[in-house]
């Protein structure tokens, strides 16, 4: 694959990152190349402890590579960047603000010129994208865990960030509830163009959601297996019980054997 | 209404309680003084009351004042710094492990007539300990997440102790003002009743005690308690206020 450094929204290039412990060096990311085109979306997955989170703090310049680059639309990361939207597993939303305030808050360190009522009213637009209308007013610890993470997204994406880093979001979630918050990801996608990275441990999901599934190998990890998947314009869950579906899934489940089998003779 | 009223009862039912009590063991007032003894030696010494019942509380709330701004500097720094809590951490132990009894003499020695000086001090040391425990602990176990939300938008490390560092402490924050308001008042009256010639409420105890006035002593006590009261309640509504999101509604 060619980078292109125009073209491509995000790209990661030979990139190398070592974490220092007391027991000795831990390679985490070794050599990975790769890229993600301008309002693509792209699912990362690999064994468990394989470095995915690590690759997400590269992304957003929250860790600076050993050795490598990382470019967001052309320019490299060395800091992090307002150009970026993250959601964790964790929502990790302010028990002190209500829903509303903590979708606002990127708005309050990002540099803008909209004024207070111009705020609410993008927080409000979001919200009602994501079925949460009504509940500006609540606290996060009234709503459901479903419910959180569709604020954790508003959040992500308040200030029409470039970028858009999800790191296992809807990893603590049950099965339906999943299911739902990905119709909302297929929704946020048509409204809020954004070129998008989804780290997950959830084969469906990733073939659900993305353009394009990237299994990396075991730690150190690097790009072992990649495909491009077809894209229906009206996502169906239906659509996961395809034989075509199925036998994608049973490619990435062999993929994910071999790096979880590397990822032990590593140790 | 309600919450207005039933403590109300409860207070009286005590009283009657206690004045029942010294009746019927028919206690002399100097082993017990009843409620009724209590009200006459307050109205005899009402100016004097009002006086030292200022003095001491102003003292506790300037004790307090600072106890807090130490406390919170401290916890900061201990928050933040996993070098300099491990260096601080055992010596604020020791410190707060010496009864602060035993420091009063010392204190009124440093600083020989200096009681408000003395007294302030006093309440101070008593009381920052917790103030600083918990503002370390609450700022040292903050999920990372939460930082890394604000730290990848570009956050300076001001802003993230602002936005959120700061409000996500205040619970733990105010726990500990509670405990501390408490020991404020042990800090001064400990000073107040030793020193000589001293003011506030701790001297008039001692000069009750001096002059066998026991009902005076008693009366003290009550006023003591209704000080505590008053300022414990004062650190409940800035509690509301300030981290009131923290109060689970039971409903």
């Amino acid at each position: 694959m060619s980078l292109n450094v125009k073209k491509d929204a995000i790209i990661i290039k030979d990139v190398t990152h070592t974490y220092k412990t007391e027991t000795g060096l831990l390679p985490v990311i070794k050599n990975l190349t790769m890229s993600i085109p301008e309002n693509g979306f792209t699912a990362v997955v690999g064994p468990s402890g394989c470095g995915k989170s690590t690759l997400t703090k590269l992304i957003s310049g929250l860790l600076q590579p050993d050795e490598g680059e990382v470019y967001l639309s052309g320019v490299k990361i060395t800091t992090p960047r307002p150009t970026v939207g993250m959601a964790f597993q964790n929502p990790v939303l302010l028990e002190w603000r209500s829903i509303i305030k903590n979708v606002m808050l990127p708005l309050e360190i990002v540099p803008n010129k909209l004024n207070l009522q111009q705020k609410e009213q993008r927080a409000k637009q979001l919200l009602s994208l994501v079925g949460l209308e009504g509940f500006e007013e609540k606290r996060p610890s009234e709503l459901s865990g479903g419910m959180r993470q569709r604020a954790s997204l508003c959040r992500a994406l308040v200030h029409k960030p470039k970028v858009l880093i999800l790191d296992e979001p809807f990893g603590a979630l049950d099965a339906f509830t999943r299911e739902d918050l990905w119709q909302v990801m297929h929704n946020l996608r048509k409204e809020e163009p954004f070129t998008g990275i989804l780290i997950t441990h959830d084969l469906r999901e990733s073939i659900f959601l993305a353009d394009e599934v990237i299994v990396l190998s075991g730690r150190p990890a690097s790009k072992q297996f990649f495909v491009k998947l077809p894209k229906s314009k009206t996502p169906k869950l239906d659509s996961l019980y395809t034989s075509k579906s199925i036998d994608m899934l049973k490619t990435l489940r062999k993929q994910i054997e071999i790096a979880q089998s590397q990822q032990e003779q590593n140790k | 209404m309600r919450h207005f009223l039933v403590p109300l009862y409860a207070i009286i039912i005590f009283l009657i309680f206690w004045e029942l009590l010294v009746w019927v063991n028919d206690w002399p007032n100097y082993k017990m003084a009843s409620p009724s003894d209590i009200w006459p030696a307050f109205w005899k010494f009402k100016v004097l009351f009002f006086q030292y019942g200022w003095d001491t509380l102003w003292r506790t709330v300037v004790g307090l004042f600072i106890a807090v701004i130490c406390g919170v500097f401290l916890g900061m720094i201990m928050g933040f710094s996993k070098v300099l809590r491990e260096a601080i951490y055992p010596l604020l132990v020791g410190f707060n492990a010496i009864p602060k009894a035993t420091v009063v003499p010392i204190i009124a020695l440093m600083f020989v007539g200096q009681h408000d000086l003395n007294t302030v001090l006093i309440a101070f040391m008593i009381s920052f300990f917790p103030i600083a425990v918990s503002v370390s602990i609450g700022l040292s176990t903050l999920e990372p997440e939460y930082r890394d939300i604000l730290r990848s938008l570009g956050a300076s490390k001001s802003l993230i102790f602002w936005k959120i560092a700061l409000p996500k402490t205040l619970p733990e924050f105010f726990g500990a003002l509670k405990v501390a308001v408490t020991l404020a008042f042990i800090g001064t009256n400990l000073m107040e009743i030793v020193s000589p010639h001293g003011r506030g409420l701790g001297a008039l105890f001692d000069s009750g005690k001096t002059n066998s006035d026991y009902p005076l002593m008693f009366a003290v006590l009550i006023a003591l308690a209704l000080l505590g009261i008053g300022l414990y309640y004062v650190v409940v509504v800035l509690e509301k206020i300030f981290a009131g999101w923290a109060e689970r509604s039971t409903d």
